[in-house]
């Protein structure tokens, strides 16, 4: 099908767009990549008064390092992540989670903002988001505000942001030197969203393991952080018994739904099954410290 | 607004300008408003590919885009793959290694297997078939599209060395 009427607006710095939701009072829609908006116009299942698109604001796509963070900017394409050097380098569970988002087509006008915000369980980066405990900013004509991944979703597709709030910015803390990480993800056809992904990030302290950071996409009304599993591998190490703990343990942290694409037993099991795939091939990864 | 805006863009090098909607998808507005047919609409919700043009040099989807998004822009579509008469590379490739059946998918497959040889001229046959299952096939099976783009890429990069592209 083809999309219903809307206005549309685009305007060309944040404060005229946040004008224009204020003055469309939560009718409309803001645009960023429309990977994930524009099939919902095209169906019809949304169906917003107007849309205020981001692509002619000028400054919200760029990657860079500050105060030992990588900060996005919420227009950043997902190619542009996919061959950033400063992702590679400082947060790469992001840069391989990227190249499972959708096709390179879809990644050519994707964006970090776009994905977070539209809030898809299943999709990869709310998964790292969560793991590593990253932020977003939030502008409104209030002001800025921060908000960590486990304030930001709330269900299906929803998020704590108000209806006159832009998602500006994605902060992400950098991985620390010699951190191993996995995005483990199981989908029936190469592209599709996950049934279940793990988004992994291990550091090694000799035999010991001095952090871990586990979340898991598809098993749940929104992204899960599995901290009772982090904490097994960060009290026993990252031994073959501690990974089959962990991912036992994993297994039992969440409460995924059943759907068309898989039962809810399913998706638990699968859940155990790419933790402890995702923590062995984070583990090879890390480097001993020091 | 929901009034009809103008779209300026360059098309296959060729600077274009339209009138539309500002619902019109970028593809309905190639074919209907600019008459370049090449472009196919297929699942309009960004799988199958078969709208795929390149947009400032990158692939992407033409039916998650809106026409008046693409104002300014410089667009590729397989009608702009020929060159003198001749076909491209890719488009060669294709007819040799029966890279087509019924034809619906193939500008799609194109314009999305250039963008890839781009990114990645060495791309060996793993990185293809990930690559290329960006575009859907319901006839051929894939497997003469992948043969059809592994010898685009060595035909490519023979050219590139010869300094002729």
């Amino acid at each position: 099908m083809k999309p219903p009427r809307f206005d549309y607006h685009a305007p060309s710095s944040v404060d005229e767009a946040l004008a224009l939701l204020a003055r469309y009072g939560g009718e409309a829609k803001v645009l960023a990549g429309g990977q994930s908006l524009v099939p919902l116009l095209n169906f019809r299942l949304a169906r917003p008064a107007a849309l205020v698109d981001l692509n002619r604001v000028s400054g919200l796509a760029y990657i860079r390092e500050a105060e030992g963070q990588v900060r996005l900017g919420a227009m950043t394409r997902q190619r542009a992540i996919e061959f950033s050097p400063v992702v590679a380098g400082r947060v790469p569970l992001l840069g391989e989670a990227t190249r499972l988002v959708g096709h390179l087509p879809i990644r050519t006008r994707g964006t970090i903002g776009g994905s977070i915000a539209h809030a898809d369980p299943s999709a990869e980066y709310p998964a790292v988001l969560t793991a590593l405990d990253g932020e977003v900013v939030a502008r409104s004509p209030r002001g800025e505000r921060l908000l960590r991944a486990g304030e930001l979703f709330r269900s299906y597709l929803t998020t704590s942001l108000a209806p006159d709030e832009i998602l500006t910015e994605v902060r992400l803390p950098a991985a620390p030197a010699g951190a191993g990480w996995a995005f483990e993800e199981l989908s029936r056809r190469h592209g599709d969203f996950a049934i279940v992904g793990i988004a992994a990030l291990v550091v090694r302290d000799g035999p010991r393991c001095a952090m871990a950071r586990l979340a898991a996409a598809g098993a749940g009304a929104v992204p899960v952080r599995l901290r009772a599993a982090e904490e097994i591998l960060e009290r026993e190490g990252l031994g073959d018994a501690a990974i089959d703990a962990a991912a036992a343990r994993a297994a039992d942290l969440v409460s995924p739904d059943s759907d068309v694409h898989a039962s809810a037993a399913y998706r638990r099991h699968l859940t155990g099954v790419l933790v402890r795939r995702a923590l062995h091939r984070a583990a090879a990864r890390a480097g001993a410290r020091g | 607004m929901s009034v009809p805006v103008t779209v300026r863009l360059t098309v296959n090098g060729v600077p274009r300008e339209g009138r539309c909607e500002p619902r019109k998808l970028l593809v309905d507005f190639l074919r209907e408003d600019l008459g370049l047919t090449g472009t196919h609409v297929g699942c309009e919700h960004g799988i199958c590919g078969a709208c795929t043009i390149l947009l400032d040099g990158q692939a992407a989807r033409s039916c998650l885009m809106l026409a008046v998004q693409a104002d300014g822009a410089e667009i590729t579509t397989v009608e702009g793959l020929a060159r003198d008469g001749g076909l491209h590379p890719l488009q060669e490739a294709f007819h040799e290694h029966h890279g087509l059946q019924c034809g619906f998918c193939t500008p799609g497959m194109l314009m999305t297997a250039l963008d890839l040889l781009r990114v990645k001229p060495d791309a060996d046959e793993a990185e293809i078939r990930a690559g290329m299952s960006a575009v859907l096939c319901r006839c051929t099976g894939y497997h003469g599209i992948i043969e059809a783009v592994k010898a685009a890429a060595r035909k490519l990069a023979r050219s590139a060395t010869e300094g002729r592209t």
